[in-house]
């Protein structure tokens, strides 16, 4: 095995031994996205209308897979920059392992996470009476889109981490995804917005994969093709992936 | 001549319109405990920061353990060990997973890293809590699992960034002992401190540093110089008087603290000069005579001056 191959598994093997010490908190990170869905599907949803006809629950499912990816960023930055913040990250870079498994073993650990949440709410999804209709292949491409988002966001939030360099910002990370979570066509259609604020919501990468996955499932709302939820996330990468890099080697 | 572990040259870092290293010379015997004394800002913690590869330098040249650490920065990596201002640790993990990622992380291999951490923390007796959470650690014990952390390759060079920083007394002299020991096994120690005591209780040599520049080196008794008398009277009235009377035995000229109504002097043979001070002070109104070793305040601004006078 290379010393890359070996020190990434090394790097995500410490977050799994993290999950293994402490589960509640696994628990608790993997349940919050079911307590939002169990929220908008049962106090809010019946006053909900989805244009174009359809059942609101249906529609929501997408919505909170997305969501979940973008609270994703919230675990990312607080890794991330709690290492910056203790100096672990400064330790790791005193030794002679390179940036790429560093930022791998991050990677895989946040992945292995997102990917563990999507099958919780899939779980709950069916349970609430969501469905996919248009077959398996098109209902695994939907996961892989939400993966390719989640992915891209990783980057955008290891990139913040590094600039932050300590957990405290986090308040203001989630300042950040609340608007972007809400400003989508994630709980609500942007034809029901204001004019503007909707094209906003239009716009947004996040409703650019709730379209194309609400298309690949055959779940109602306004759906949308597969390429924008494909071209945003590769766009975020290819400003924040380079960014995440060069600022962790920082040694210019 | 003896093999030198650290060699700095002419080290320049800039940060913005701030020089936090200007100029920086440092050479460092193997298997000697250095001291980079200093106030906070003076540009320690960045000449570490560039010793131990975090940092590049903008001019100068370092080399570490025999490798330079711009161009050959793995190999120093390989080499050192680093324990900074605070715990670099996991902290929801436990203190033997901890030793055994950094172990694996260092390439020593699973069953090694295992063995080693192991080892480390029977050492630094931390065997009890090996397997609780670091972030139920006591200060002293996170220090002393993050020096662990730091010496799992037994490393040729050790840099301790203000090692004892933020510990109560017990926790000092726990982390102080640890690297008593450590320097008894060859180890070489580069320690940042703004502690003139520490320093004097570790290092075999200081260098001083201000505004990123060594304004001197050599052993600690060489550089605090001359012992301090301190008298304190009673009475503001006889500062003065008092004063008169010991330009005659100081080594140098006293200098009058009026609120602490304290006139204190730096003397050459400290007992000679105690005696004669307790005789000739005997009919005043003295609350108290002690003889000190200078502060760093002191040993700092007289280097400063002597700079500056220079």
């Amino acid at each position: 095995m290379t010393a890359y191959a070996m020190d990434s598994w090394t790097l995500t093997r410490r977050t799994l031994l993290q999950w293994r010490n402490q589960p509640a908190q696994l628990a608790i990170g993997l349940l919050f996205p079911v307590m939002i869905l169990l929220m908008f599907a049962y106090l809010f949803g019946g006053a909900m209308q989805v244009p174009g006809g359809g059942d609101y629950r249906e529609f929501l499912l997408p919505g909170i897979f997305v969501l979940t990816m973008a609270f994703g960023l919230e675990s990312t930055f607080t890794a991330v920059s709690s290492d910056a913040g203790k100096g672990v990250t400064d330790r790791f870079r005193t030794m002679p392992i390179s940036a790429a498994s560093v930022l791998t073993g991050r990677t895989v650990a946040d992945m292995l996470y997102a990917a563990a949440g999507l099958v919780v709410l899939i779980a709950c999804g069916l349970a609430v009476g969501w469905r996919w209709h248009h077959g398996w292949t098109n209902a695994l491409l939907a996961v892989g889109l939400l993966l390719l988002l989640r992915y891209a966001l990783l980057w955008f939030g290891v990139w913040l981490a590094l600039v932050a360099g300590k957990p405290e910002m986090l308040m203001a990370v989630q300042i950040l995804v609340w608007p972007l979570a809400f400003l989508s066509s994630v709980f609500t259609a942007p034809e029901t917005m204001p004019g503007w604020l909707g094209t906003i919501a239009e716009w947004n990468p996040l409703s650019a994969t709730a379209a194309a996955t609400r298309e690949l499932f055959g779940n109602p709302g306004e759906g949308g093709s597969w390429w924008p939820a494909v071209i945003w996330p590769l766009a975020l990468l290819t400003v924040f992936m380079p960014l995440a890099v060069r600022r962790y080697r920082r040694l210019t | 001549m003896r093999d030198l572990a650290i060699e700095a040259e002419g080290l320049t870092r800039r940060f913005g319109t701030t020089t936090a290293v200007d100029q920086f010379d440092l050479t460092v015997p193997a298997g000697t405990v250095h001291g980079l004394l200093g106030p906070n800002g003076a540009g320690k913690t960045t000449a570490v920061r560039i010793l131990t590869t975090l940092l590049r330098p903008d001019a100068g040249h370092a080399r570490v353990a025999g490798h330079d650490v711009v161009r050959e920065a793995d190999r120093v990596r390989a080499r050192i060990g680093l324990v900074g201002q605070q715990a670099a640790l996991d902290e929801q993990l436990s203190g033997r997973q901890n030793l055994e990622m950094f172990g694996r992380l260092h390439h020593l291999g699973a069953a090694r890293a295992r063995h080693r951490a192991g080892e480390l923390l029977e050492r630094f007796g931390l065997a009890d809590a090996a397997d609780r959470p670091a972030a139920k650690y006591s200060g002293g014990m996170r220090r002393r699992l993050d020096l662990a952390a730091g010496l799992l390759i037994g490393p040729a060079v050790l840099f301790l960034d203000e090692p004892t920083t933020g510990l109560d007394p017990r926790g000092r002299n726990e982390v102080w002992r640890e690297i008593r020991a450590l320097v008894t096994e060859g180890t070489t120690v580069l320690l940042t401190t703004q502690y003139l005591e520490e320093a004097d209780q570790l290092a075999d040599a200081i260098a001083v540093i201000d505004h990123g520049r060594v304004i001197a080196a050599g052993p600690p008794d060489e550089l605090k110089g001359a012992y301090h008398l301190d008298v304190v009277v009673r009475d503001t009235e006889s500062l003065d008087r008092t004063a008169e009377l010991l330009t005659r035995i100081g080594a140098g000229d006293p200098q009058i603290d009026p609120d602490q109504r304290r006139v204190s002097v730096p003397v050459g043979d400290r007992v000679a000069a105690l005696t004669e001070a307790a005789l000739a002070l005997r009919d005043h109104d003295v609350e108290d005579i002690a003889l000190r070793r200078p502060t760093l305040d002191e040993v700092f601004l007289s280097l400063t001056d002597e700079r500056s006078a220079a």
